[in-house]
């Protein structure tokens, strides 16, 4: 596998373009060659997909796929209309889960949406985590992932097809059986019947459904006739998740499993020189070294072997061209960039003329935010069997595409002979969707002839995390006589995850993404330019939850709020004024300012702050009550009022909305990987700090139901207004305006 | 060397090095995967387990020092989920990833043990040695609460 380097990470794009994604006949061009933005990406998987999409949708629903019904046994005799859904003879509902469960929901978001239209409890689906296989590609991907806070968005329209589809079939059945026209029955429960007494359970028909076409384009239920979306339902992961009963990938014992630790070389890209493994190999327990090349691997009975063994080891590595990188040296690197025009991302009428007229007020800041470590609970792990014929690998992973494609590149197996089984993943954020976890396990397993599970240690798992990048922004804006902007000019200097994603040059030097929220800057200001700097320093980045939108959210809502200080008006209605074009925006600042009081006094010592921010195409308004305690920062409650378009689960909206204002609070009060020759200076929750639950604030949640505006997703846009919300707060308090975090005072 | 534990009401006999946590003896010898791997330096509480009744961090607790203390890992707080706090957990539904909730719920559960109604202080000062990632610790801190109430109709 090829080590990180500035120009790829590699194995995860390769892995999606070269074998598993472009590979089949119908599968087209490689994702690969879609383009170097995310978002191009999706639009091209997409379109060059009416096709690939329509699969998707209704994947199974041909005559091919469909399952052959009339055996004998129940598994033979089971119903399975489409991809995601199995009816057994027994009358049990499976269904096959399309994505990971990461904390976000979806294998009781999506058994909702099935479970709408087909008319049975959700109590009543039984969910198994689907194989990698291209009739679970998320069809906002093109490969079979899960992130971008796309799952609920993705799956709304067809797994709701699905239902449908699939409870049509049954009635067909039945109608046919019972010589009746199928308009006089009806379906509920996991039974149909008609108005003259006959009834049949779901699993009774079946069989007899097995041989029923499925319906080309099944119509969907009315909003308003809704009985279990848009309602509170309680997870149908809870259970398992209370008794130790669940297993993540790092709980997965195949028999004869060894443990594997491995040593990776401190400075990113660096190389092994020699090893030494004499003293590892005396440790008890330990059975084997492996040199990977660029890092090290210990095989023993248990982990506490394999981490003694490998803490006995003697490395020398070569440190490649990055062995000097400090965190200094990168904020240099920024600055000089920050002060060269960069890559055009938004320019709207000319805003350096406006910026140069005399008269107006020009105000100039700039904003850094550090690197941040998504510090998952479940350090990364993954398991794998290989043998001659065929591989195995059990892994934590948000991206199952491009897993399979990696144990069959380090293998040299045929994807097809690469299984992968998705366990239950603690905690993702993103992290999840780099396969170097996997190439751990493939790569042990390989040179061991036996099932290995690689576990990292904490310290290993925050060192050698593909960071949330770095960033610098200069934000200048000038404002008329009234105060009100005439021109913003957003400059943004942050290393390119697309370009480390995708191995490829950026096209024109922008990385699309990483600006996103800085061109969608949403004041109505008649002068705006955004332009982008990427910067190559040495350091593995990857997606954090809510990527880049994490800084640009931050930079734009403070420099808005500092405009609004100057020109001498509340915030809230500072902003509100610019936002009259943009009732989404508005109906989630003003619901959020009125539950939070804004305006109304509050005892002394505390003050509030506001920002509003649209991401993963949900709103996301909050209100940050906040006083200082000993000199520090303390967050006493966060109003947030979120519009994210239709609601599957209320409940599962509001712990959304808290964890990813947790996420986003922690960055904003401890958050910072700092670099020094080369390396990460922190390691484990010690010196990499995370919120604890005497410092949660009260948060409340408030969901616009019943919606008009598009669907959003839900797991990431809580996150990119809390640093803002809270940095208000505190300017308001003391009359500072924050520029950097973590939050200094 | 070879160790005896009694690890939820069963005997183990066990042949590992006398300094290997006890973290890793339930995990990856006795099997007993339900208490976590988080930090392995005591800092995030994925790994409480009861010695005798008192939560402790197994990963910072060498195995040779259980000596005849009872082991109660997650999977011998109930047979069925019925210990208050397991049901406090699914009445509020507390998880969301999941991975640090065995640590919570015996953290949760050796609190009630001693305080059969604790304050929202008292449970900050108990559960602060646990992080939670997903920051579920507003439910927690309501489902620590419904189990006591819980605990406490039963008597």
């Amino acid at each position: 596998m090829s080590a990180w380097t500035e120009d790829g990470i590699g194995s995860v794009w390769e892995a999606l373009g070269a074998r598993a994604v472009g590979s089949g006949p119908d599968g087209g061009e490689p994702a690969a060659k879609a383009g170097v933005s995310r978002r191009q990406f999706v639009k091209v998987a997409g379109a060059a997909g009416a096709g690939l999409v329509l699969a998707v949708s209704i994947p199974g629903c041909g005559p091919k796929d469909r399952a052959a019904g009339g055996g004998s046994s129940p598994e033979n005799a089971a119903f399975k209309p489409n991809a995601w859904i199995r009816i057994g003879s027994d009358g049990r509902v499976t269904f096959m889960i399309d994505r990971s469960e990461m904390g976000q929901g979806v294998t009781t978001a999506l058994p909702m949406l099935l479970a709408e239209e087909l008319e049975v409890d959700v109590d009543d689906i039984h969910y198994e985590f689907a194989p990698a296989e291209k009739k679970y590609f998320n069809p906002m991907f093109g490969a079979q992932g899960t992130g971008g806070s796309t799952s609920v968005r993705a799956a709304w329209e067809p797994l709701r097809k699905a239902g449908a589809a699939a409870r049509m079939m049954l009635v067909a059945a039945a109608a046919k059986e019972w010589g009746v026209d199928p308009s006089t029955c009806t379906a509920s429960g996991g039974k149909v019947t008609d108005g003259s007494g006959n009834s049949a359970t779901y699993g009774e028909l079946a069989e007899a459904a097995a041989k029923e076409t499925a319906p080309e384009n099944p119509p969907l239920k009315d909003r308003k006739d809704f009985r279990i979306l848009g309602k509170p339902h309680p997870r149908l992961d809870t259970p398992v998740k209370t008794d130790g009963t669940a297993t993540f990938g790092i709980d997965v014992r195949p028999e004869g499993v060894l443990i594997g630790n491995v040593a990776r070389c401190p400075v990113y890209g660096g190389k092994v020189k020699s090893v030494d493994d004499s003293d590892a190999m005396k440790v008890p327990g330990v059975r084997k070294v492996v040199n990977l090349g660029d890092r090290v691997g210990v095989i023993g009975d248990h982990y506490w072997a394999a981490l003694q063994g490998r803490k006995a080891l003697k490395i020398e590595w070569d440190y490649g061209q990055w062995a000097d990188q400090s965190s200094e040296k990168i904020a240099a690197t920024f600055r000089d960039l920050a002060s060269k025009p960069g890559a055009v991302a938004r320019d709207d009428g000319d805003a350096e003329a406006a910026l140069g007229t005399a008269g107006s007020r020009v105000h100039e800041v700039a904003f850094d935010m550090p690197y941040l470590a998504h510090a998952t609970m479940e350090p990364m792990n993954a398991t794998a069997h290989v043998r001659k014929d065929g591989c195995e690998v059990w892994a934590p992973t948000q991206f199952q595409t491009s897993t399979q494609g990696t144990a069959a590149k380090i293998t040299g197996l045929d994807p097809s002979r690469v299984e992968v089984h998705t366990t239950y993943l603690g905690g993702g954020f993103g992290r999840r969707a780099m396969t170097d976890f996997v190439e751990d396990a493939v790569s042990l397993s390989k040179a061991a002839g036996a099932p290995v599970k690689c576990v990292w240690s904490r310290e290993d798992d925050v060192r050698h995390d593909g960071f949330r990048p770095a960033n610098h922004h200069v934000v200048r804006a000038a404002l008329d006589g009234s105060g009100n902007p005439v021109a913003w000019s957003h400059r943004v200097v942050a290393p390119s995850i697309m370009r480390l994603f995708t191995g490829q040059p950026l096209e024109n030097g922008l990385d699309t993404e990483a600006v996103e929220g800085a061109v969608g800057m949403p004041y109505s200001i008649p002068n705006v330019h955004v332009d982008y700097h990427d910067a190559k320093v040495g350091v593995p980045v990857w997606f954090w939850r809510s990527v880049n939108n994490s800084f640009n959210g931050m930079a734009v809502e403070c420099m808005i709020d500092e405009l609004a200080h100057l020109a001498g008006k509340d915030p809230y209605r500072y902003r509100r004024g610019l936002l009259a074009d943009k009732p989404v925006y508005r109906r989630v600042l003003d619901l959020a300012a009125e539950k939070a009081g804004w305006g109304k006094s509050l005892p002394s010592g505390r003050a509030r702050g506001i920002s509003v921010f649209k991401s993963f195409e949900t709103h996301v308004a909050q209100v940050a009550e906040v006083s200082l305690q000993d000199g520090k920062p303390r967050v006493h409650r966060v109003v947030a009022a979120v519009d994210c378009g239709p609601t599957v689960n209320p409940s599962i909206i509001e712990a959304q909305v808290q964890s990813a204002i947790v996420y986003g609070l922690t960055a904003a009060l401890y958050g910072k990987i700092t670099i020094q020759d080369g390396r990460c200076q922190q390691g484990n929750f010690d010196d990499y700090l995370m919120l604890r639950i005497d410092e949660m604030p009260d948060v409340e949640v408030h969901v616009v139901m019943d919606s008009d505006a598009d669907q959003g997703g839900i797991g990431e846009p809580g996150t990119p207004p809390i640093a803002p919300a809270v940095c208000n707060a505190l300017r308001a308090l003391t009359g500072k305006p924050i520029r950097s975090l973590p939050i200094q005072v | 060397m070879a160790i005896t534990l009694g690890v939820n009401g069963t005997s183990h006999q066990v042949d590992v090095p006398d300094d290997m946590p006890l973290l890793w003896v339930l995990r990856d010898v006795i099997g007993l995967t339900g208490t976590k791997f988080g930090c392995g330096i005591g800092e995030c509480g994925a790994c409480t387990v009861h010695l005798d009744g008192q939560a402790v961090r197994s990963c910072q607790t060498p195995v040779s020092s259980v000596g005849s203390a009872k082991v109660t890992t997650i999977e011998g707080l109930s047979e069925d989920r019925s210990h208050p706090v397991q049901r406090a957990w699914i009445e509020e539904d507390v998880p969301q990833c999941g991975y640090c909730q065995s640590g919570q719920i015996m953290s949760a559960a050796a609190l009630l043990d001693g305080n059969a109604s604790p304050t929202d202080e008292d449970v900050d000062a108990a559960m602060k040695g646990n992080i939670c990632r997903c920051g579920t610790y507003q439910r927690i801190r309501a489902a620590v609460h419904t189990a006591a109430d819980l605990a406490g109709k039963e008597g």
